[in-house]
């Protein structure tokens, strides 16, 4: 089994790096490859059971595009053809429309799926989370100075319960088509939710997953839930 | 300076007035004043007259530090200076400390003020009380919802410098160095090679070059991104150093510090390198404003780190000591992880890092301890480790994924009753790492630790 990490020495803020730490104690024989921003992506030209890309700065949302453009046919067929994405926090703007800026000049993205991002550097946004994806609870945190639009938002992965989705009008939050998940939601996205962590490892081929320190994981998870399920808990 | 109207003396007048009245039932009014004037005038601010010096403290880490190490050597000269050490370090604070030495008719009458001010209030602050001094310590990544990252920080204030201000910057940190190119400057580092000194961070700021984005190669790195480092394709690197430490001997409790005027061995003002940090940009800024080296070493040798920071006591025959680790900032904490794993003896350490305030009406956004090099707990005479507080669970999960064996973790679900989990009889220190809204609580836990010990003596 090989999990891709993108650009990790850059797409790492907001600690998204403890998403690949988790993976790595849940999947101790997995093969983990670190692409730096200079050398080719491995999906390009090996089979990769899971690629993911984490959150980064403004400017090298712009490079990362850069870098991803040539290979855009190759990682919409990857999506096509089932491989896993998972996409963290402002990382899910390289795979939409374009990302524009405050004075209206855009960034062309890879275009996979029909979305654009608008950025608003001054104000940050921040919200606890909390949606729904097929039977499962997703508790999370959002930290970002964009919102995303599209005419319909197609493809949604978590209906919100709580919290922001996609922008302040929209009830759902990230994309999911075949086995891409991305989402807004920032960092500790699958220590903070061992039962989706659980489906992912599925989609990768894990017939019955075990997860790292499964009794401690689901404990803190429910604690959370718990306290996201109080209705005097502010989600802002 | 805009022209002052009717407005802007009516608010000073009022201010003037509710500034006793808080004062005469026991309030500091290191906020609330500032915070009055600009909502009875929009943009105070920009109406009030300035010192004819300002020195501006700013930067991630080690700002209240250097300020509080500034003010205390000017003190100690008899300067009379506006000062926000006990007050906030954003607009609201800075405007409260002016009013201390501004007039009922709005006149200013102090010609030194040297002030703490938030990164990110650069913008609301700057521009009407442009710096004639700014030390820039350290940026990096702190706080994600305030924050977000060191690249908006350094862009927020490489935008708000104006041309005129020197600047006093970290030369081993590759990031704020190149603050505003243009601008005179000078550099404060370590030229020592510290044994104890950490490289191996989970967060590196800046790994390539801001110029051509090739890779930095760095000669040493003394923790996360701070050391010395050049681009492997291009001519960017580290500045050299005006102001440095050249030797730290940390038997004797001194460092030797060289600048252009000369040498001089000082006192160190604690282990932790960040202390050494804080002190060169201190002497650094003190040089600059035109004090002697000979005068600034006096005062030091009478100087002790500020005891809400950091403290150490003895009780019976163990060593406790409290570490402020500023909860939501991953260096903060890592630095602090890293203080003690360079303590001596066989240690227990208790986390009391919850966001009191979160914990209270919200859920904490405790994505951060992912950041922490939590990993440096993994020591062999780290014996105990106790989680306190609501959080408990997501540090024991994180704690587990730093490696460390769950049979050394304990979970405390109230921060009072921490001292009752520790095992006496196996540690010989026990470090107290809290949050910067818990320093009554670790005091409060000393004090039981404290009876616990009395406690155990008695049955002996």
């Amino acid at each position: 089994m090989k999990i891709e990490v993108l650009f990790p020495e850059y797409c790492n803020l907001f600690a998204d790096s403890s998403n690949v730490k988790y993976l790595q104690q849940c999947l101790p024989l997995a093969e983990f490859i670190f692409t730096n921003y200079l050398s080719e992506p491995a999906f390009v030209t090996e089979k990769v059971d899971l690629i993911y890309i984490g959150a980064m700065t403004e400017d090298m949302q712009e490079r990362v595009i850069k870098k991803l453009m040539p290979y855009k046919d190759c990682i919409k067929k990857l999506i096509e053809d089932n491989v896993t994405f998972l996409v963290t926090s402002n990382a899910i703007e390289i795979f939409g429309d374009y990302i524009e800026n405050e004075d209206g000049s855009r960034i062309e993205a890879l275009g996979i799926f029909n979305f654009y991002a608008k950025r608003d550097m001054m104000n940050r946004f921040n919200c606890l989370f909390r949606g729904t994806f097929e039977d499962m609870t997703i508790v999370g945190f959002k930290t970002q100075f964009t919102f995303a639009y599209s005419e319909d938002f197609k493809h949604p992965f978590i209906k919100v319960d709580k919290g922001t989705g996609m922008n302040p009008d929209t009830g759902t939050e990230g994309i999911h088509y075949k086995n891409f998940f991305g989402t807004y939601v920032i960092g500790p996205l699958l220590t903070l939710n061992p039962y989706f962590t659980r489906y992912l490892l599925k989609t990768i081929g894990v017939e019955d997953p075990k997860l790292a320190f499964e009794d401690v994981i689901i404990d803190a998870y429910d604690r959370r839930l718990k306290e996201f399920l109080d209705p005097k808990c502010n989600y802002y | 300076m805009k022209k002052k109207n009717l407005r802007f003396y009516f608010t000073i007048i009022t201010v003037k007035i509710a500034t006793a009245l808080m004062k005469l039932v026991g309030k500091n009014a290191t906020h609330l004043p500032g915070w009055i004037a600009n909502k009875m005038c929009p943009n105070f601010i920009s109406y009030m007259e300035k010192p004819d010096k300002l020195v501006f403290i700013t930067g991630t880490n080690g700002k209240t530090t250097v300020s509080n190490l500034v003010a205390d050597v000017l003190k100690s000269y008899n300067y009379e200076f506006i000062n926000n050490s006990t007050g906030s370090n954003i607009r609201d604070g800075i405007v409260s400390a002016l009013l201390t030495k501004t007039s009922f008719l709005g006149k200013n009458k102090s010609k030194l003020a040297v002030l703490e001010v938030d990164e990110r209030y650069a913008p609301k602050i700057y521009p009407y009380l442009p710096p004639d001094f700014l030390v820039c310590t350290n940026l990096f990544r702190d706080s994600y919802r305030r924050n977000a990252h060191s690249e908006f920080i350094f862009n927020i204030l490489n935008s708000q410098i104006p041309e005129t201000t020197k600047l006093i910057l970290n030369g081993e940190d590759l990031i704020s160095s190149r603050l505003a190119s243009d601008n005179p400057r000078c550099h404060f580092g370590i030229n020592f090679i510290d044994t104890k000194a950490s490289s191996d961070n989970i967060i590196k700021d800046i790994i390539a070059c801001p110029h051509c984005g090739a890779l930095l190669s760095f000669d040493y790195i003394r923790y996360n991104h701070i050391g010395r480092g050049h681009c492997t394709n291009c001519d960017f690197g580290s500045p050299d150093l005006d102001y440095s430490i050249d030797h730290i001997d940390y038997d004797k409790g001194t460092c030797l510090v060289s600048t252009p005027s000369g040498n001089a061995d000082f006192k160190l003002l604690g282990d932790n390198i960040t202390d050494a940090y804080n002190m060169i940009a201190a002497i650094s800024c003190l040089m600059e404003m035109g004090l002697s080296l000979q005068d600034i070493k006096k005062s030091f040798d009478n100087i002790k780190v500020v005891s809400s920071r950091f403290n150490q006591e003895i009780i019976g025959n163990k060593k406790i000591i409290r570490n402020l680790a500023k909860g939501q900032n991953p260096i903060a904490c890592s630095r602090v992880c890293d203080f003690i794993r360079h303590q001596e003896g066989n240690k227990a350490v208790i986390l009391i890092l919850d966001d009191i305030y979160d914990a209270k009406e919200s859920s904490e956004n405790d994505a951060w301890i992912y950041d922490v090099d939590f990993e440096f707990l993994n020591n062999d005479d780290i014996k105990q480790i106790i989680c306190s507080g609501v959080r408990n669970k997501d540090f024991q999960l994180r704690l587990l994924m730093a490696g460390i064996p769950k049979e050394k973790i304990k979970c405390c679900e109230k921060e009072i009753d921490s001292a009752s989990f520790i095992d006496y009889d196996e540690v010989d220190t026990i470090c107290i790492m809290h949050d910067i809204h818990a320093g009554g609580m670790a005091k409060t836990i000393v004090d039981n630790i404290a009876k616990a010990l009395d406690k155990e003596n008695v049955a002996q």
